[in-house]
Order: structure tokens, then C-alpha cells, then sequence
């Protein structure tokens, strides 16, 4: 078996294991017969480890020969002239250990779920979601093609959504699931107009062609101008994905979901696939100092508004979120300043830092109490402030308790007026309808006619 | 023009109609729902057949054997090609699964004979390419709907009204086309009422208030199978696109796009089921004309891969909300209602139905939509960013329908109202479809292109300079003469 070939099937295994894993369990979830749950457990481990083995294998392949860009193709979904739309991965110094670090904390996670939630209900919803998951991340990570990233993109958003409000008989975890889908619709409308653009501008939406080989030394092969565009919309796209400012506010109504999937989706994964984007687009950054620096202030400005709020928050869940944004901001703010090495490193050092804390919260209490055993003495408190510090501080403080009022902002200047503008619409036209129909033909719909209900429900709304 | 080894087409339009004689005679309705069932299910097989042998006498376009209208007219009527080849099992399937899974609720308020005379005249209309008889089908299809407000004594006005509009508008502007020869470039007297009658049968706004009355007064089975078969989207590719220059097609895809992201905004707010699938149901029929108005290979194929995955995409989540009606009544869309632990399978199909229905990847609108936001960057930037958008509301929309419908407090039963097994395998099978389709997009799309070159092909003869940009650059596709007799 020739080097290649070996190569093209480690790649096929990264790619199949996860897509094999969701039609493993989400078929038969949707056909009502699901897998049991210790078979899902220890399909759901052999998926991980295949893929966790071949992503290793390239990444060997790739130290031991020195090879720095090797693209494995899958085959071509859609030809026809002036269109080619091809599923193609890259395994470059970028993608793999992404790759690697994908599977590695999917792993760790899955044998912490296999406790954590032995026999909830709803185990197996969380399993299918965790399975799009992970294929998600994977597609994302290893893309070559804007389309594959895009694929990816969707079911990442779609399966944190979906977890987000996995305790679906409550509202609040509802609301934020609905919350975080608008946010990131908005994210996927703007990486699907870059799509577009890069398809539009090149003629095709390759990755390693558009943006350059040998990621972190590639060049764009777009002008300046182009790179601006296209830019603004991938940064727009990761601001979105990893909650950077203004769309910050969705990241601690994520913390509703289960455990594990706040540790690996909005801790680790997830919250940095939007730097993962810049990264991967950091030859448009080259190419346009304005982007870099746009890049670079919202990247310093999340990092400092993160930081503020991560410190008077009262659950550890939220304070963690929070704190991870202050990372994630920072990792953007060195991808515009052009430390692409150092992002790298240091997203990949976060995401396993936050992960063990994640994981570890909800044991905090019984952990400060082991450590001051093993002390035998108590912890010293955080300490007080004084009265007039407290004073001199207030307004700060409640501007960081309120989250910044990110949230009530967007929700006053965007949200109301935008749906205040297609209610009014919505009125119209019954009356429009009326008016032909005649009053006396008027039967209403249903909503019309429980009076009680019609009042539309603002907070379902995003 | 070739001909196909039997009369598939007659065959699919005449035994609905010999059904719908048979079905009309019986009083029970759980055997008239069989019964239909059957027929329907032949008739899809014989769609099916139809299509394949297309691809096996090797031709783009083909007429039955035995053509019964060529003896009797002296023309074929009738004929199947590149573009209605795939058009005619997805109708036919639509009517066959909205039929299997009527639940038990609905069968007395559902004319199962006049859902077959309905499917009779949705296959004869996308067989005919004849300008005539295609505007007399296109008037027939009317009635099925019309009747039934009739008979339930709900009102029917604003449908009437349209649908009176459309028909006067279509006759109108033909006389005027044909009175014009065919020849020469077409004056607004005879284009204008032609694309008048299309953005009122296309519920384009401010012509759309007839879906949301019909849906609200009709029942949710004709209403679904009037409207997700999009025959005016076939009206439009035969009658309007062939003749009219490129600056109308723009000027109808502007307002289509309007339509597209108003109706979506709208969708965002509803508070009933039932409107909420049709503001959906009009922004997507929206896009999928902005795509047919491009007039460009790239933009047009975008345009009918969007059709076909609006129709599958959009009766399964008809079906579903359908089939939670039957249990639970109309649905109001102000509170959480809680139906999960009742309807699981229903909810995950309504969730894919409504994201494929707005192009999600690995679904089979993807790979459409995605050519035809990008055959819009290519006429006209802000086209793509307006679908775009547009997709982006829906898929809020939907997501917000599906929380709305099916989390929070479990919705307390003393019944079982678990889904059946002919709804499990109405909306399973389309779901299945979808993300098939989704998978392996390759052959559907290719399929799609060859029918939009053709039709590019035919316009191509009167418009020689068709597919110009904005900025007077030809779009680098090479038209429908170079690639219309293509290979399968």
C-alpha cells in the first residue's frame, strides 16, 4: 500500500466515523427503535477512538515525512459546468490538531456521559446530538472546501441548539436554545454569504486555493479589496460562533444544557470554531490591515468585557463562561495581531483547561472541601471590598452584573423593532383579508379566536 | 420526437380519473381511503416508469406511444422532458402520501374523488407544453379547492376573486402574445397581463392574501396538495420565461424577492399553525421563482432543485402539522405545548422537513439553494444576500415552531395520540428522501441543469444576448444550443 493511499484512507476514517456514528444512532431513533444505551455508549467510544486513531496516524505520517498539506478528497457531490461542489478535507498543521484535540475531548466527555447521564431520560436525544456534533466539529476542522466548512458549521450550530434545550419540558432552557439558534443563524447567514462571495470571486470555494497552501504561510489570492469583503463576513460568521461582542450574550444562557455538553460544546469546542475560522482565513488578514485590525479590537474588547462580567457572576457555570470568553477573546485578538502559532497553542491549551473545569463544576463544593482536608485548614475568603470601594464601584458593577447589557440592547434596538415591524404587517394584512372578505364572512384563525393566547410571546421570540 | 415504449402519461392521468369515478361511489370512507391509496400508488409507479423510460429511449423530450390526443387533435398534447421528468413521481407522491396518511379525524371533511380528479389535472398540467391547453389545466386546477369551500360553507371570496384575476390575465395576455406572432419581441400590452396572472397564481405579494384564506377555511390536505406541486412555477417556465426579455424576469424576480423575505419576517410573528406554514410556504415559492426569473444556467438550475425540495420539504412538514392537528386540534403558537413525549417521531420529522425545507446541509435543498444564491451573486449581488436572509428568518422560524409545538410541559392525554404507522411512513419516507437527496445530490442536479439549459434553450432562439449581467458582461455559461442534446 503506497503512501498515499494510506493517507487518503486514515482521512476517510477521520471523516466517515463520526457521519457513521449519526446514521448508527440516529436512524434508529428516528424509526422509533433506538439503540440501547450501553450499545450507544460503546459505539459512540468506537467512532471516537477509529477517528482519534487516524487523525494520530496523519498527524505521524505528516511529522515522519515532513509533509505539511495533504488533502483528501471524497468525491465530487455536484458537477456541472461553472459549478463543482466537492467534499474535500485538508490535513495541514491547522486541521489536524484540531482534529485530534475534537476527538480527544468528544472521548473524554462521552466516558464522562456515560456515567453522568446512565439512564436519564432523554440519553439517547443526547447522544444523536452529541454524534452530529462531533461530526460537525470534524467537517468544520478538516474542510478544505468553504461548502464541507459550512456543512459543518450547520450541524455544530444545529446539535448546540438542540442541546442547549435538551431539558425541553422547561421554558427557560427553550428560550436560550431558540436564542442561540437566532444568534447562530445570523453567524451561518454571513459564513453562507462568504460561500457565495468566495465562489462568485474565484469561481470555486476552495479553501487552500483561495486562502493558500501551507496554512500559516499561505496568500490570499484575492485582492485587497475582495479580502476585506469576504473577511468582514467570516468575522461576522465567528463573531457569532464564539459569542464575541455583541452577540456575547448567548454563551452563559448556553450553561442551561446538560454538564457535558457545556464542557465540550461552549467550553471547549464549539465557543472556539469562530477562531478556528479566523484562523484558517488569516491569509485575508494579511491581505487587509483593516481586517486585522477590526479582528483585533473586537477580539481585545470581548476579552476585556469578559473579563469584567466573569467576575461578579454567582454560579460557577456562568463564571466559567465567562472566563473562557475572556480567552476566546484574547486567542482573536492574537490572530489580528498575527501570532497565528500562538492562537493555535493557546486555543488548544484552553480548550483542555476548560474542559477539566467544566466537568469538575458541579463537583466545586466537594473539591474545596478535599483540598482543605488535605490542607487541614480552610481556605482563605475572597476579600471584602469597603463600603467606599463598593460606592466608587457600583455603577461598574451592575453594568457587569446586567452582562453589559448586550442582551437588553439588542433586544431595544434590533429585535422589537424588527418584529414590531412585521406584527403591524401581520395586522395589515388581516385587515386586508377582512376587508375583501367582507365582515360578515369573517371567521378568524385560530389564534383570533382564544383572545387569551393571541398576545404573541416576545420571549419565544429571539 | 421520440416516444416511449406505452402511454405512461396517459396512463397516470387516466386512471385517477377512472379512480376518482369508482372512489365517488363509495359511502365508506376508510375504504375510499384504501381505494385511493391504491390508485395513487399506481399512478406513481407509472410516473416513476414514465421518467425512466425517458432515459431509455435516449431523449430529451418524448411523447407517449399511442398518443390517444394526436388521433384525436392531430397534436401531441402530452409529452414528458427534461424538465417535468422528475416533476411528475414527486406530484404523484405528494398525492399519494397526503392520501395514505389522511388520519381517521379528517376522513369525512377530505374528498379522497376529488383529490384524484385534483392529481388528474396536477399531472396532465405538467405534461402539457401546449400554451392552450396548459392555461384550460391551469383553470381546471381551480375548481378542486374552490369546491371544497363550497361545500364546507366557508368563505370564499378572496380566492375566488384571485383565482378570477389569474385566469382572466393569463387568457388575456396570450390572446395578446399569439395576436403578436411569435416572431418578434413581445410589447408590455400582451407581457404585462401574462406576468400579472403569474404573481397572482405565484401569491406573489400583494396577490398572496388567497393562500392564507384558503388554508384557513379549506382543509390542510387539499390545501397542502394545491399548493406544494408549485404549478405556477411550471405556468411560469412555459408561458413567461421563453418570451419575455431579461429586465421583466428581473423586475418579477425583485418583487418575488421581496415576497421571500417579507413572508419570512411575517412567518416569525405568527401565532396560528396554519398561517405560519403558509407565510412559509410563500417565501419559499418565492425564492424558487426568483430562481426561474434569473435566466441564467447556474441560477435557474438553483431554482428548480429548490422546487423540487420546496414540494418533498414542505408537504412533510404539512403532513406533520396535519397529523398534530388530527390530535390535538388547531395550533396556536403562543405558548409551549409540550407534544414530544406524545409525538416523538412527528417532532424530529417536522424539525428535518422544516430545515430541509430551508436548504440545511446534508438535506437536498442545500446544494440548490446554495446555486441559487450563487446564480444571484451573478446577475445581481444583492439578490444572494436577500435569499439569504430570507433562508435565515425561515430557519428561525421553524426552529421557533418546533419548540413552540413540542417543549415544555408535557401535554397531559387520557388517550393514546401516537402517530399511526401509514403517517409514520408518509413523513419517514419523505424525510428519508430528503436527506437521500441531500447525501447524493450529484444526479438530481445534473438532472435539474440539462432542464434548465433546454429551457434556457428555447428562450435562447428569441433572446439571443439572454443571461446578460447588469454590467453588460455575458454570463461565461455556454447557452442551451451547445448542450441540449447532451448525453444521459
Amino acid at each position: 500500500m503506497t503512501l498515499a493511499a494510506v493517507i487518503t484512507f486514515l482521512g476517510i476514517i477521520v471523516a466517515v466515523s463520526p457521519l457513521s456514528l449519526v446514521v448508527m444512532i440516529g436512524v434508529p431513533a428516528l424509526i422509533r427503535r433506538p439503540v440501547g444505551d450501553d450499545a450507544t455508549v460503546r459505539l459512540v467510544q468506537i467512532a471516537t477512538i477509529l477517528g482519534l486513531v487516524a487523525a494520530l496516524g496523519m498527524l505521524g505520517i505528516m511529522l515522519s515525512t515532513g509533509l505539511r498539506h495533504v488533502p483528501v478528497e471524497i468525491g465530487h457531490w455536484v458537477t456541472i459546468p461553472g459549478y463543482h461542489l466537492n467534499l474535500r478535507f485538508i490535513f495541514d498543521r491547522l486541521s489536524v490538531p484540531l482534529v485530534v484535540l475534537t476527538f480527544l475531548l468528544c472521548g473524554v466527555i462521552s466516558a464522562f456521559v456515560s456515567r453522568y447521564m446512565h439512564r436519564e431520560p432523554g440519553a439517547n436525544r443526547f447522544h444523536v446530538c452529541y454524534a452530529l456534533f462531533l461530526a460537525g466539529m470534524t467537517f468544520a476542522s478538516a474542510a478544505a472546501t468553504i461548502e464541507t466548512l459550512f456543512l459543518g458549521w450547520e450541524l455544530v450550530g444545529l446539535s448546540s441548539a438542540m442541546l442547549v434545550a435538551f431539558y425541553h419540558q422547561r421554558t427557560g432552557p427553550v428560550r436560550n436554545g431558540l436564542r442561540v439558534w437566532t444568534i447562530y443563524r445570523i453567524s451561518d447567514a454571513a459564513l453562507l454569504m462568504a460561500s457565495v462571495a468566495l465562489h462568485h470571486l474565484h469561481g470555486e470555494g476552495d479553501l487552500t486555493i483561495a486562502l493558500g497552501r501551507n496554512w500559516p504561510d499561505g496568500a490570499s489570492v484575492l485582492t485587497s479589496s475582495q479580502s476585506l469583503w469576504v473577511g468582514l463576513l467570516i468575522l461576522l460568521a465567528a463573531m457569532g460562533k464564539s459569542a464575541l461582542i455583541p452577540f456575547s450574550g448567548w454563551l452563559p444562557r448556553a450553561m442551561e444544557g446538560p454538564t457535558p455538553s457545556s464542557a465540550i460544546f461552549y467550553g471547549a469546542l464549539s465557543v472556539h470554531l469562530g477562531a478556528y475560522l479566523l484562523l484558517r482565513a488569516s491569509p485575508l488578514l494579511d491581505q487587509s490591515p483593516l481586517l486585522a485590525a477590526l479582528v483585533t479590537i473586537i477580539g481585545l474588547a470581548t476579552a476585556a468585557y469578559a473579563a469584567l462580567v466573569a467576575r461578579v457572576q454567582t454560579d460557577i457555570k456562568s463564571a466559567l463562561s465567562f472566563a473562557s470568553l475572556t480567552q476566546v477573546g484574547l486567542i482573536v485578538a492574537e490572530i489580528g495581531i498575527g501570532f497565528r502559532y500562538l492562537a493555535l497553542i493557546h486555543l488548544l491549551g484552553h480548550a483542555c483547561l476548560r474542559t477539566l473545569q467544566f466537568l469538575r463544576a458541579p463537583a466545586l463544593l466537594g473539591d474545596r472541601q478535599s483540598l482543605e482536608n488535605a490542607l487541614g485548614r480552610r481556605l482563605a475568603p475572597a476579600a471584602e471590598l469597603s463600603a467606599a470601594q463598593i460606592a466608587r464601584s457600583l455603577a461598574w458593577y451592575r453594568w457587569a452584573f446586567e452582562r453589559g447589557f448586550l442582551d437588553q440592547s439588542l433586544d431595544r434596538f434590533v429585535v422589537e423593532p424588527v418584529l414590531g415591524v412585521f406584527r403591524w404587517c401581520d395586522r395589515q394584512e388581516r385587515r386586508w383579508v377582512k376587508f375583501l372578505e367582507g365582515d360578515g364572512d369573517v371567521v378568524g384563525t385560530a389564534a383570533e379566536r382564544q383572545p387569551v393566547a393571541a398576545t404573541p410571546a416576545l420571549e419565544d421570540l429571539p | 420526437m421520440s416516444e416511449l415504449h406505452f402511454p405512461w402519461l396517459e396512463f397516470s392521468i387516466a386512471l385517477p380519473i377512472l379512480g376518482a369515478l369508482i372512489v365517488s361511489r363509495l359511502n365508506e370512507s376508510f375504504t375510499a381511503r384504501k381505494w385511493t391509496a391504491v390508485i395513487s400508488g399506481i399512478t406513481l409507479i407509472s410516473t416513476i416508469a414514465a421518467w425512466e423510460d425517458l432515459y431509455l429511449v435516449h431523449a430529451t423530450e418524448a411523447a407517449d406511444r399511442w398518443d390517444l390526443s394526436s388521433a384525436l387533435l392531430g397534436r401531441r398534447l402530452l409529452t414528458i422532458d427534461e424538465l417535468s421528468a422528475p416533476l411528475l413521481p414527486m406530484v404523484a407522491l405528494l398525492f399519494f402520501l397526503t392520501c395514505m396518511a389522511t388520519p381517521r379525524t379528517k376522513l369525512r371533511r377530505f374528498s379522497f374523488a376529488w383529490t384524484l380528479v385534483a392529481e388528474a389535472i396536477a399531472l396532465a398540467t405538467l405534461s402539457c407544453r401546449e400554451p392552450w391547453p396548459l392555461i384550460t389545466l391551469l383553470g381546471l386546477g381551480i375548481l378542486p379547492p374552490y369546491r371544497e369551500l363550497r361545500n364546507r360553507g366557508r368563505p370564499s371570496r378572496v380566492y375566488v376573486l384571485h383565482m378570477l384575476l389569474f385566469q382572466s390575465l393569463l387568457i388575456i395576455g396570450w390572446i395578446g402574445v399569439e395576436a403578436e406572432g411569435s416572431e418578434q419581441v413581445h410589447s408590455l400590452i400582451a407581457l404585462v397581463p401574462l406576468l400579472l396572472a403569474i404573481l397572482i397564481r405565484s401569491a406573489v405579494f400583494p396577490f398572496h392574501t388567497w393562500v392564507l384564506e384558503l388554508a384557513e377555511n379549506n382543509s390542510f390536505g387539499t390545501t397542502l396538495l394545491f399548493l406544494t406541486p408549485l404549478t405556477c412555477a411550471y405556468a411560469a417556465v412555459r408561458l413567461v420565461v421563453p418570451i419575455s426579455p431579461d429586465w421583466v424576469l428581473r423586475a418579477m424576480g425583485v418583487m418575488s424577492l421581496f415576497t421571500a423575505v417579507y413572508t419570512a419576517g411575517l412567518a416569525l410573528v405568527q401565532t396560528d399553525a396554519r398561517r405560519l406554514f403558509c407565510y412559509l410556504f410563500l417565501s419559499h415559492s418565492a425564492i424558487v421563482l426568483v430562481g426561474m426569473e434569473m435566466a441564467t444556467p447556474i441560477g435557474l438550475t438553483g431554482g428548480l432543485c429548490v422546487w423540487l425540495s420546496t414540494g418533498l420539504a414542505l408537504t412533510g412538514f404539512g403532513l406533520t402539522l396535519r397529523a398534530l392537528e388530527a390530535r390535538f386540534g388547531r395550533l396556536t403558537l403562543c405558548q409551549h405545548l409540550g407534544y414530544y413525549e406524545h409525538t416523538p417521531t412527528l417532532a424530529m420529522c417536522f424539525l428535518i422537513t422544516g430545515l430541509a425545507s430551508v436548504g440545511f446541509p446534508g438535506t437536498i435543498g442545500f446544494v440548490g439553494t446554495e446555486l441559487l444564491i450563487d446564480g444571484a451573486v451573478g446577475v445581481y449581488p444583492s439578490i444572494g444576500v436577500m435569499v439569504v436572509l430570507a433562508s435565515a428568518l425561515n430557519g428561525i422560524a421553524v426552529v421557533r415552531a418546533y419548540m413552540l409545538l413540542f417543549a415544555g410541559k408535557p401535554h397531559e392525554s387520557t388517550i393514546s395520540v401516537r402517530i399511526s404507522t401509514r403517517e409514520r411512513f408518509a413523513v419517514l419516507l419523505l424525510v428519508f428522501l430528503l436527506l437521500g437527496g441531500g447525501l447524493l445530490p450529484g444526479p438530481g442536479v445534473q438532472s435539474r441543469h440539462h432542464a434548465a439549459v433546454e429551457i434556457l434553450g428555447s428562450r435562447a432562439a428569441l433572446w439571443p444576448n439572454a443571461g446578460q449581467d447588469f454590467d453588460g458582461s455575458v454570463d461565461s455559461e455556454p447557452h442551451a444550443p451547445a448542450e441540449s442534446s447532451h448525453e444521459h
